[in-house]
């Protein structure tokens, strides 16, 4: 350095760290170029030559199997494509599924596990300790034969009040099927969350002003549920329901739910709940004491002070870990393959895989989709994060 | 910058491993890749009995497991030769394309796009099969035509998937499909209840039936709903290996057609009928042009036995499944089991 400072000397270019970083970075670059070129043109030689079909061709070509749970219409003549896009339905499905419910649980036990009551802190201890001990794949396959040999077969359904089924097949519930001037009840709910929404706005602020609170939560839930509910009474009800009925082998009609289904949401809820009550109770736990106790000194009550003063502290050290949890639930998913439930995995990365027997364009559509989802839920995620985060003023 | 070296070199070395494992995979030479391994690598079923289940002891056993014996006494003289790798049906036709195997006998059903499209070459129909349904005695049932709306376990990546929804299609029927991955689960849950039938191809049915808890509270319907002929296969591009493969179980056949048996080979060596003397290598130097020895034949019934004595033991009368020959009889006796001569 002193050289180039007196201007008498340059450093040789490969002495200078900055140049000789960037040869090897540049290197390395063309090192990975390289090989993922080589791989890319061997794995297409070689299909060639062993004259293994390769192409995207085989989308429109006709399917052939059939499909236990499918959310568009979908039969036996469908193509691969249409294939493809019930088994990603169907994984985004159980993922939505799981992500709300594996949340909600995973805040109880994580809550309860910091509680003072001896009883319930052990309890939420002892949860967690042993489903995130015990590998995913054999808790799915527990769950799936625990549900397939509690349930009774067929003939012996459980009724469920209302007109709804259980049994080994699965959960049958009545359909409820819209009918004309059903309209004027979305509209009211439409109506009923905007004028919801304005209020929560006045009163934040009245807040702001006053500091005299308002009974939100009633007063919200009356705008959002009553509106909708006259109108739905006032158009007359206008709303039928398609109930399950049962024939010789099972029961049709209806809203039915795969036990398949129920086992996997289950397997999957109940393992990732685990894991995100340890990152709600880091999270309150990194919230420091002095906190809480400014909150009791100001006269705030137990209940508000964890709701204003704690959680939304705690939410910023919560989010990131829970968006990796998020994903790993999405991908978890993909092991429904073992228990029979038809996803995106089951479905594409294997009947049809197996069937047009092109590997490399299947496994690389499926890996590009996945990729996809968890991207896009890592998006959201960083979005809420930094509306939650510590913003310094 | 000394762990940029070391990803560098890192990265080479596992670039070049990639490139072994590729550039190995679609070598035209299959037996001298196979030779000078000392072993075939034969992708196997594992969990069928009668055609590829290891028991107690981790012995392979089966009708498909023979097969590649036999391939190994003809290349070897050694039927242990082998390493069987137990494959689903999902995945057995990329271990194949792969190179992961050098053969594939997993009762696999010879079709036109596997024969093409996923770049297979079937060697030969080592046993003819058709799909057939297993029921719960207690449903009554006489026909599969009944089965309208039932709830139907299969297992995935098979043609039985499709042959399935066609035949209810055919008989406008409705379907309730339950795909397992693996044989094992499908059979699981049919037996907790979760369907009405199970459905694979006949000669599996007998082996599964006998491993559900209740064997006796259950049936198969008397409809066959496919052609299902069961082939060993290789991949496309070496003529050589291909034609090995399809020679074994012609050998075997022929054997059988000739009246050599595993216990009087040896004697027939001695024997003055051409037809035999062409099989067992005493005339003509037929297994040189494969690039065996010209006593590949005698290998593979001295060590493995005949084609009738192989489908006895493992799906015939010596054992459990009690299969009868049915259509894999040789076609002087009824059934379709046909070889070429040698010669």
């Amino acid at each position: 350095m002193a050289a180039v400072e007196t201007g008498k000397a340059k450093t040789p270019l490969w002495r200078d760290a900055k140049a000789r970083g960037l040869a090897y970075q540049v290197l390395l670059c063309l090192l990975i170029a390289f090989f993922a070129w080589a791989a890319i043109s061997n794995a297409v030689e070689n299909l060639a030559r062993a004259k293994i079909a390769s192409g995207f061709g085989f989308w429109d070509n006709t399917a052939g199997f059939d499909i236990s749970q499918t959310l568009i219409p979908y039969s036996t003549t469908s193509t691969y494509g249409r294939a493809f896009w019930v088994g990603l339905l169907n994984t985004l499905l159980v993922a939505g599924f799981g992500i709300v419910f594996a949340t909600i649980l995973g805040f109880l036990i994580g809550i309860a596990r910091l509680s003072r009551n001896w009883l319930v802190a052990r309890l939420a201890g002892f949860y967690v300790e042993t489903i995130r001990n015990l590998p995913l794949l054999l808790q799915l396959l527990f769950w799936y034969n625990a549900v397939l040999k509690t349930l009774p077969p067929l003939h012996e359904s459980l009724a469920i009040p209302g007109g709804g089924f259980l049994n080994n097949r699965g959960l049958f519930l009545p359909q409820p099927v819209l009918l004309s001037g059903a309209d004027w009840t979305f509209v009211a709910l439409a109506m009923g969350v905007a004028a919801a929404v304005g209020v929560r706005i006045w009163a934040g602020r009245r807040r702001a002003r006053t500091g005299t609170p308002l009974p939100a939560f009633w007063v919200l839930l009356a705008l959002v549920m009553v509106p909708p509910l006259a109108a739905f009474a006032l158009s007359g009800f206008p709303v039928t329901f398609n109930f399950p009925e049962s024939g010789r082998f099972n029961i049709r009609g209806g809203i039915e739910v795969l036990p398949e289904f129920m086992a996997l949401l289950f397997g999957l809820v109940i393992y990732t709940a685990a894991f995100i009550a340890e990152v709600v109770r880091a999270g309150i736990l990194a919230v420091a004491k002095g906190q809480t106790e400014a909150a009791y000194s100001l006269g705030l009550k137990p209940g508000p002070t964890l709701r204003l003063v704690v959680v939304p502290q705690a939410m910023r050290v919560i989010v990131p870990p829970l968006t990796s949890q998020y994903l790993n639930l999405t991908k978890n998913s993909s092991l429904a393959v073992a228990i029979g439930y038809p996803d995106l995995v089951q479905i594409f990365a294997g009947t049809v895989l197996n069937q047009t027997g092109q590997a490399v364009e299947v496994i690389a559509i499926t890996m590009a989709v996945y990729l996809a989802i968890s991207l896009v839920t890592s998006g959201l995620m960083n979005l809420y994060n930094r509306h939650v985060a510590l913003v310094e003023r | 910058m000394k762990s940029v070296m070391v990803r560098i070199a890192l990265a080479a070395t596992l670039g070049a491993a990639t490139f072994a494992v590729t550039a190995s995979a679609t070598s035209a030479q299959t037996l001298e890749t196979v030779k000078a391994r000392g072993t075939i690598n034969c992708g196997a079923n594992g969990t069928l009995a009668g055609f590829g289940l290891p028991d107690g002891q981790g012995r392979w056993t089966g009708l498909d497991v023979d097969f590649c014996r036999a391939l190994a006494a003809a290349i070897f003289n050694d039927p242990n030769k082998v390493k069987f790798v137990p494959l689903t049906a999902k995945d057995r036709f990329t271990a194949l394309q792969s190179g992961e195997i050098d053969v594939l006998a997993r009762n696999t059903t010879w079709t036109s796009s596997r024969d093409t499209a996923l770049g297979l070459n079937f060697a030969a129909v080592n046993y003819y099969d058709g799909q057939g349904f297993m029921v719960r005695k207690s449903l009554k049932l006489n026909s599969a035509l009944e089965l309208n709306d039932a709830a139907v376990c299969v297992q995935q990546g098979t043609t039985t998937e499709l042959n399935l929804a066609d035949y209810f299609r055919t008989n406008k029927m409705k379907l309730k499909t339950v795909t397992f991955a693996t044989a094992d689960e499908a059979v699981k849950a049919y037996d907790a209840g979760r369907c009405d039938a199970y459905t694979t191809d006949a000669s599996a049915l007998a082996g599964e039936r006998l491993r559900l808890a209740q064997a006796d509270d259950h049936a198969v319907l008397p409809e066959i709903i496919s052609k299902e002929p069961l082939a060993p296969a290789v991949r496309h591009g070496d003529d050589q290996w291909f034609d090995i493969v399809k020679w074994t179980h012609f050998a075997m056949v022929n054997a059988e057609e000739l009246g050599i048996t595993k216990a009087n080979v040896d004697d027939q060596m001695k024997s003055d009928n051409p037809d035999v003397k062409r099989l067992l290598g005493t005339e003509g130097k037929f297994g040189e042009a494969f690039g065996l020895t010209n006593d590949w034949a005698y290998r593979i019934v001295k060590h493995v036995g005949n084609y009738g004595e192989v489908f006895e033991r493992n799906v015939g009368q010596g054992s459990p499944l009690k299969i009868a020959r049915g259509l894999n009889a040789l076609w002087n006796k009824g059934g379709l089991q046909f070889a070429p001569p040698v010669r």
